[in-house]
């Protein structure tokens, strides 16, 4: 019991410090998920992380706190959801509030606006370690042959920064592809 | 009943920002600015500096801002539940199928195809990061004058730093924040 209630703790401060620490997109939160979920606490490996990223991504909403949902559900079960869910929601609470207040202020202020420049240059280099650290993560798992994992990356990564399509038609696209790859596949061993 | 309304608008927004917190801007534009006008357009670009300036999720922090422009603190809190209850009650049922049918060869099979999808998608959208960072706004142009070249040290000394010693993402951005700031504010 004792054990239980230091995971919910736990749980709690690592959606509250990862909420907390991420400034805008939601991606440079796979570096910190992995941080803390997979390398420090090791509840979820890699490989579930990327699934559970898939998952949070084609749902609608906050993908922060379905990403911290799915990790909740896993290791608590439905109050574990609920935790990581509260967990991510109060520091923008309570930030924000204090960021309208002085909001003016702050704009004008030269020093924040010079380090908001360099730390949008940092998120590139963490965004851009993270897509390696995956990338060699997937080429390396022992899922589809690599030809069709680079082939299949390479037409996502087309679809999504060239033509500029919806991140949830390319997901759901693909989950399609599964399927019938999945028949077809049962049908080749049936006959 | 103004909290009511607030929720009603938020609940929205959360079921319909799909695709990442950037998707998430013009769907808030629409209901906030043209639908119930409760922030003027200069107010919104206001809105979105914010998003930008402040950490947390960017659909999070506009809750909490129109929330408490509308109806003080109790209606930033109105506002956060309103665009959470939606995608929780679904991803609350995605995660109750998946942890039970993960195992299912289907499962595994859609998965295996959705982990290098995945991976290209978040590369897309670190690109567009990367752009903005480097060329600004306007984007890539073979101009070198207005290639941001400081970013771009920093970001490529960044990155070696990551690659080498494994450094908390965090720490390194709160570094480079300090940097920036000692650079172009001189």
């Amino acid at each position: 019991m004792d054990k239980n209630k230091n995971t919910y703790l736990t749980l709690f401060l690592s959606a509250f410090y990862i909420s907390a620490v991420t400034f805008g997109s939601g991606y440079v939160i796979v570096s910190v998920i992995k941080k803390r979920f997979v390398d420090e606490l090791k509840w979820i490996e890699e490989e579930e992380m990327i699934n559970l990223i898939a998952l949070a991504q084609s749902s609608p909403g906050v993908m922060t706190a379905n990403t911290a949902l799915l990790v909740g559900y896993k290791t608590c079960g439905m109050p574990g959801a609920f935790l990581a869910v509260l967990g991510v929601a109060l520091p923008p609470l309570v930030t924000i509030f204090i960021i309208s207040i002085f909001y003016n202020t702050l704009r004008e202020n030269t020093i924040v606006s010079a380090m908001l420049k360099g730390m949008r240059a940092g998120a590139c280099a963490v965004i851009a370690d993270v897509v390696v650290g995956l990338f060699t993560s997937v080429i390396n798992d022992n899922g589809l042959p690599r030809i069709a994992k680079l082939t299949i990356m390479a037409s996502a990564f087309t679809a999504a920064y060239i033509f500029k399509l919806s991140f949830i038609l390319i997901v759901l696209f693909f989950l399609l592809l599964g399927v019938a790859r999945h028949l077809l596949v049962r049908k080749g061993a049936a006959a | 009943m103004i909290y009511l309304e607030l929720f009603k608008a938020w609940f929205q927004i959360g079921l319909f920002s799909i695709g990442g917190s950037y998707a998430a801007l013009p769907i808030i534009k629409n209901v906030i600015v043209d639908g119930y006008g409760w922030l003027s357009i200069s107010q919104f670009a206001d809105l979105v500096v914010i998003d930008e300036m402040a950490p947390g999720p960017i659909i999070l922090n506009s809750a909490t801002f129109v929330g408490a422009q509308v109806a003080g603190f109790p209606g930033a809190i109105v506002a956060t539940i309103g665009c959470l209850t939606g995608p929780a009650v679904i991803v609350s049922l995605i995660a109750y199928l998946y942890f039970k049918y993960q195992d299912l060869p289907v499962i595994r099979s859609i998965l295996s195809i959705l982990r290098p999808v995945v991976v290209a998608l978040i590369a897309s959208a670190g690109l567009a990061i990367i752009m903005l960072s480097f060329w600004g706004e306007h984007g890539f142009s073979s101009d070198m004058d207005s290639l941001n070249l400081i970013s771009v040290a920093i970001a490529v000394a960044a990155f070696a730093v990551l690659r080498k010693y494994k450094l908390n993402p965090v720490i390194l951005m709160l570094g480079c924040g300090l940097l920036g700031g000692l650079i172009y504010a001189r």
